[in-house]
């Protein structure tokens, strides 16, 4: 009896495997969102909305995260702020929706929808939700600093966060550093090395890979200022790195933390990262401007 | 009294041959394989998925018991004329009703207890495999016995949606007493809309009568504290109190109008 329930089960899988060779289940082009209210859904769930918030956290973690290793062009994230929403009202509790939400909507393309302004809505409700949490606050500075680059608003947040329970006492002279400062790079290095203090791995080496952005900036910046020298000395930016690995007395090629060497460009003698390197582009404060052009 | 614990001891038994013991192997698996799984898919909430799933299953998996099993308590006596030779002893008809009902509690309270164990368990083994950055990050610890709170309003949720089965299964066939018993508490989960539904009519008789209802049907919103006892948000005990005392009064409303059809059935 149970080698015929063995050898039928046999005959039921090798059919599949057949069978799934030339059908897959019918996919829209776009995907789809079978409810579009949140407050509907959280009705529907009939007492289950936090298993029901999970179900839908689950969703987005691997809507995101599909997308964000798939292959293809075009990318679309267009149903990863719905989503953090559906989750958000079904469990107005569930920090971690809101915050790596936020991290997951603010992400430029192609690694995110680049959306700072609904990664702040979206932290916002999470405070409506429990306007005694820090954390919420000190992730909307963290946004206008690093994201939107906007210095003043960070400061604010940040002076907020540190006021409520629970906050860490390095709060407050970030908030002083920021409204004096601007977006230095200590303070950054600050709030990556904070964020990176998790055990989740994603999040971990996310912080790892700003952090290391952020020694290239440094790396940059000098190896720049030794171009302007040239400049000013030559008359013109050097062409070649050996010209200026002579004329600095570099111990040679410079690489970056992967690796790879600093990209400089013959023409203007700007140096930055190379495009192969997995540090490019590194976040400069504004978009455009880039390492200082010698 | 005797007579009532032989009978609740006799839909024990049976509930054992009808194999109900196996949800609770079935919870404990799913547990246990949800701890290893989750974690890769949750971003390090794992925790509060695992007590969220945890407390819903066992919520979900009581109420097949209470409606399954409740729904044939009766009616399949009946339909297997078992009835007769029962009532042929000293058994009077409520002390069969109460014992039935009585059988069903117990090994829903066997269930639940057994499926608290095995959560509990899975709890200790994420307690004790955490790293203080991860157990930081949680909202309530995890071995919290403040979970022991919703477990025991799961449980009162159970017995009332039991003596609902009881009470369709004395009259209906147990399909129809399972669609009533379902749509009841379904209703029980929207209860709360028909209290504001003044704020969205006008009529003052519609009104009246959807407050009316409010009141009539069963009220199962409050039994749920899941999510206040996964987020360690405290519940008062005075709301678990009269959430319990409501649902012993009603359970026992219910059961008197059990009784009270099941002493005017003509089996002949």
């Amino acid at each position: 009896m149970l080698a015929a329930i063995a050898a039928l089960l046999t005959v039921s899988i090798g059919v599949q495997v057949v069978r799934d060779r030339g059908w897959q289940p019918y996919q829209p082009q776009t995907a789809l969102l079978w409810f579009q209210s949140g407050p509907l859904l959280k009705r529907v769930s009939l007492g289950f909305q936090n298993l029901m918030a999970d179900t839908y956290w689950i969703r987005a973690v691997v809507y995101y995260g599909g997308i964000r290793r798939s292959v293809e062009k075009n990318r679309d994230f267009g149903l990863l702020d719905p989503l953090l929403t559906f989750v958000t009202t079904l469990d107005p509790h569930f920090k971690v929706a809101y915050r790596f939400g936020a991290i997951f909507l603010t992400e430029a393309y192609p690694n995110g929808p680049g959306r700072p302004d609904r990664a702040i809505a979206l932290l916002q409700r999470g405070l409506e939700a429990s306007p005694a949490t820090w954390e919420y606050s000190h992730d909307i500075g963290f946004v206008y600093y690093w994201w939107l680059h906007d210095y003043k608003a960070a400061a604010r947040w940040f002076e907020r966060s540190a006021q409520l329970p629970g906050a860490p006492v390095w709060l407050k002279p970030l908030a002083a550093t920021t409204l004096a400062t601007g977006g230095d790079r200590q303070s950054s290095r600050q709030l990556w090395r904070q964020l990176g203090d998790t055990d989740i791995d994603w999040l971990r080496r996310s912080a790892q890979h700003r952090l290391l952005q952020l020694d290239a900036m440094d790396v940059v910046d000098e190896l720049n200022r030794l171009v302007q020298r040239f400049t000013s000395r030559e008359g013109r930016p050097p062409r070649e790195w050996r010209e200026l690995i002579a004329s600095e007395r570099l111990r040679g090629l410079p690489l970056d933390a992967t690796g790879q060497p600093y990209a400089l460009d013959p023409l203007t003698g700007r140096i930055d990262v190379s495009p192969q390197s997995t540090l490019w582009p590194l976040p400069w404060p504004r978009e455009g401007t880039g390492p200082a052009t010698p | 009294m005797r007579a009532i614990w032989f009978v609740a001891g006799a839909a024990f038994k049976e509930s054992v041959r009808d194999r109900v013991p196996y949800t609770m192997v079935v919870f404990a698996v799913m547990m246990i394989a949800a701890s290893y799984l989750i974690s890769e898919l949750t971003a390090g909430q794992d925790l509060k998925i695992i007590k969220d799933l945890g407390l819903a299953a066992m919520s979900i998996f009581g109420l097949v018991i209470a409606v399954f099993i409740g729904i044939g308590l009766v009616s399949k006596e009946v339909e297997r004329k078992s009835v007769f030779a029962l009532l042929t002893k000293p058994i009077t008809r409520p002390q069969f009703i109460l014992g039935k009902y009585l059988g069903l509690l117990v090994t829903l309270v066997v269930n639940l207890s057994v499926m608290t164990v095995a959560y509990y368990l899975v709890l200790f083994y994420m307690e004790t495999t955490a790293t203080a950055t991860m157990r930081a990050s949680w909202a309530a610890p995890a071995l919290d016995p403040r979970q022991l709170i919703a477990i025991v309003l799961i449980m009162g949720e159970l017995a009332l949606v039991t003596a609902v089965a009881l009470l369709f299964s004395t009259f209906s066939s147990p399909l129809l007493a399972a669609l009533l018993t379902l749509g009841l508490w379904v209703a029980g989960h929207f209860n709360h809309d028909l209290r504001q539904f003044e704020q969205v009519v006008d009529s003052r008789a519609v009104a009246a009568l959807a407050r009316g209802l409010y009141y009539l049907l069963p009220n199962l919103a409050p039994f749920n504290v899941r999510a206040e006892v996964v987020y360690g948000i405290p519940v008062a005990a005075s709301h678990v109190g009269l959430t319990l005392l409501y649902a012993a009064a009603y359970v026992a409303a219910l059961l008197v109008a059990a009784i009270a059809i099941f002493r005017r059935r003509d089996f002949k």
